[in-house]
């Protein structure tokens, strides 16, 4: 289970998100000049990283809104969350070390922590809402 | 069903020979699927000169952690054609690799809990009597007179209202079935080269010509990716991409018990899948954790989720005990079919995208990818399973339709 700081409510439980795949994909500027290839591209094509990534997740279960993650696929630890609409955080010094196998143990499946935010957002703990993370621009589902 | 009717644990079936420096064709990729491509690259096309690449050990990843189920019930024509040759092939391995696998045709139900379920799962019934796939429809007496543990009261959350049924569905012991294709791979020639990992490929222009690994540059005509959830890594290096998301699959099994569970059950809408191994365990599985992952371990609100469905439809398994959870990462495309085909990369060919349901088709993905590498065109098997399907938007969308999440 992770644990994800939605940037207005706080610290919770990752079953009260949704995940929203890849950020930062645009909806092509001009559709009626993309050829098939680069409609495939657009429509099924996402990166999928072994490493930093950076991800939407909805606070379904929450405030209901959208906002950008930059976390590890392997290590799974959330690096920064940030608003929609922001670009991805700088995630350079960050490395990430082949963990081999699965431990087993359940206990081992619980890698969230909270994030240290790099994005300037507030990472915030009362409930209130940083003006900063309501600009969902592009926040398509 | 008890451990006495297991094989004995084998001898070393297999050389562990130094890499050469060069060959016919790699595979990379150790698993079912790519030991069972080298199989078919020997005996149907002569190629011996080969070598399998695991970056691991043979058979230590998703081969290692399927849940074993085999079954060909799949609603579309493209989709039921491979994975009915697979069963068929399913059906006579065991007397061509001389090794019994304990292939266990104990028959697959995968289980309808709503109005909407009842209508696709007769539809599917009907879709693979045309296929000649052999399914029947069960109402919930019929289910019980099957499975007499299943609870098919009308009090639980999601009754069942019936089931379709594949009678020659089952499982299989997954370890030995990749023990058995390492060995004849063996026998013919092949060289299996475990802890050698792929660090990049050369190439000649666009045409691939050696293979980087950590034991040094092998040269080779053709390569073949057959890595599951590290494709998109692995295309990555030589150039190019594909559509793939690599996901966290979890699995689980119970403590040892005598047997209560004489079939398969699946059930996609309550979410969980069970059988009970030859040596007694309950095994389980769901569906995929949402987020992307590489990390082989899920979230654990995953597990208690299928186990509340398990138990709901099982009640007497509220009293078993979870003896291990492990994840593995599968390989998922967003139609739910496979890629097997060429690549952008001339002279590399990739077979990967089965995402949750592989194991069933290793021996129909081995021999239409061996046939694909072998001739540089696709097996009509595996002809529509081509990577442009992405772009001609002839796509195999098995979403659901194919029973459960696999």
């Amino acid at each position: 289970m992770l644990l994800i700081s939605c940037p207005n409510c706080g610290s919770r439980d990752e079953t009260e998100f949704h995940y929203g795949g890849q950020a930062h994909v645009p909806y092509p500027k001009n559709p009626n000049e993309l050829n098939d290839r680069q409609w495939a591209e657009f429509l099924f094509y996402r990166d999928n990283t072994k490493g930093a990534f950076a991800e939407r997740w909805l606070h379904s279960t929450g405030c209901r809104q959208w906002f950008n993650m930059l976390r590890d696929t392997v290590t799974y630890e959330i690096q920064a969350i940030y608003p929609m609409g922001t670009p991805r955080p700088d995630a350079a010094g960050r490395t990430t070390p082949d963990t081999g196998t699965a431990s087993t143990a359940a206990d081992s499946t619980t890698t969230g922590t909270a994030a240290p935010d790099i994005s300037g957002t507030s990472t915030a703990t009362t409930g209130t809402t940083p003006a900063s993370t309501t600009a969902p621009e592009g926040a398509t589902k | 069903m008890s451990a006495d009717l297991l094989p004995e644990h084998p001898d070393f079936l297999w050389r562990n020979p130094e890499p050469k420096s060069s060959y016919d064709a790699v595979i990379v990729g150790g698993g079912g699927h790519g030991l069972a491509t080298a199989y078919f690259l020997a005996k149907n096309h002569g190629m011996t000169n080969i070598a399998v690449l695991e970056k691991g050990w043979l058979a230590g990843g998703n081969m290692a952690r399927n849940t074993t189920i085999i079954r060909s019930n799949y609603l579309w024509d493209e989709s039921a054609a491979i994975y009915e040759h697979a069963l068929k092939l399913w059906e006579i391995l065991p007397e061509e690799l001389e090794y019994d696998f304990l292939f266990s045709q104990r028959g697959v139900m995968n289980l309808a809990h709503t109005l909407g379920d009842v209508r696709e799962s007769m539809r599917r019934v009907g879709a693979n009597k045309l296929n000649g796939v052999d399914a029947e429809w069960l109402d919930p007496k019929q289910v019980k007179e099957l499975c007499p543990i299943l609870n098919i009261s009308d009090n639980i959350r999601y009754p069942v209202m019936g089931a379709t049924y594949q009678p020659r569905a089952g499982i299989a012991k997954h370890d030995h079935v990749a023990w058995a294709f390492a060995r004849k791979c063996d026998e013919m020639g092949v060289d299996i080269i475990q802890n050698c990992e792929v660090t990049g490929f050369v190439k000649d222009g666009n045409r691939v010509v050696g293979v980087k690994t950590n034991r040094g540059t092998i040269n080779t005509e053709k390569v073949g990716l057959a890595a599951a959830g590290h494709s998109s890594v692995l295309a990555e290096m030589a150039g190019f991409r594909l559509p793939i998301q690599s996901h966290p699959l979890q699995a689980l099994v119970s403590e040892l018990h005598e047997p209560v569970h004489p079939t398969v059950v699946m059930s996609n809408h309550v979410h969980v899948y069970v059988s009970q191994a030859h040596k007694g365990e309950l095994v389980m599985g769901a569906g995929v954790d949402s987020y992307n992952g590489y990390g082989q371990r899920g979230s654990f609100h995953v597990i208690e989720h299928q186990m509340a469905a398990a138990v709901e439809l099982f009640p007497i398994f509220a009293r078993a005990h979870v003896l291990r959870t492990w994840g593995g990462i599968v390989d998922t495309t967003l139609d739910a079919s496979p890629i097997v085909g060429n690549t952008p990369v001339d002279n590399m060919f990739v077979n990967c995208g089965w995402g949750t349901g592989g194991f069933k088709a290793t021996p129909a993905a081995g021999l239409t990818f061996a046939h694909n590498i072998a001739t540089g065109s696709p097996h009509k098997l595996n002809k529509p399973f081509a990577l442009e399907r992405f772009e001609t938007g002839a796509l195999i969308d098995e979403h659901g339709a194919a029973a459960v999440a696999h």
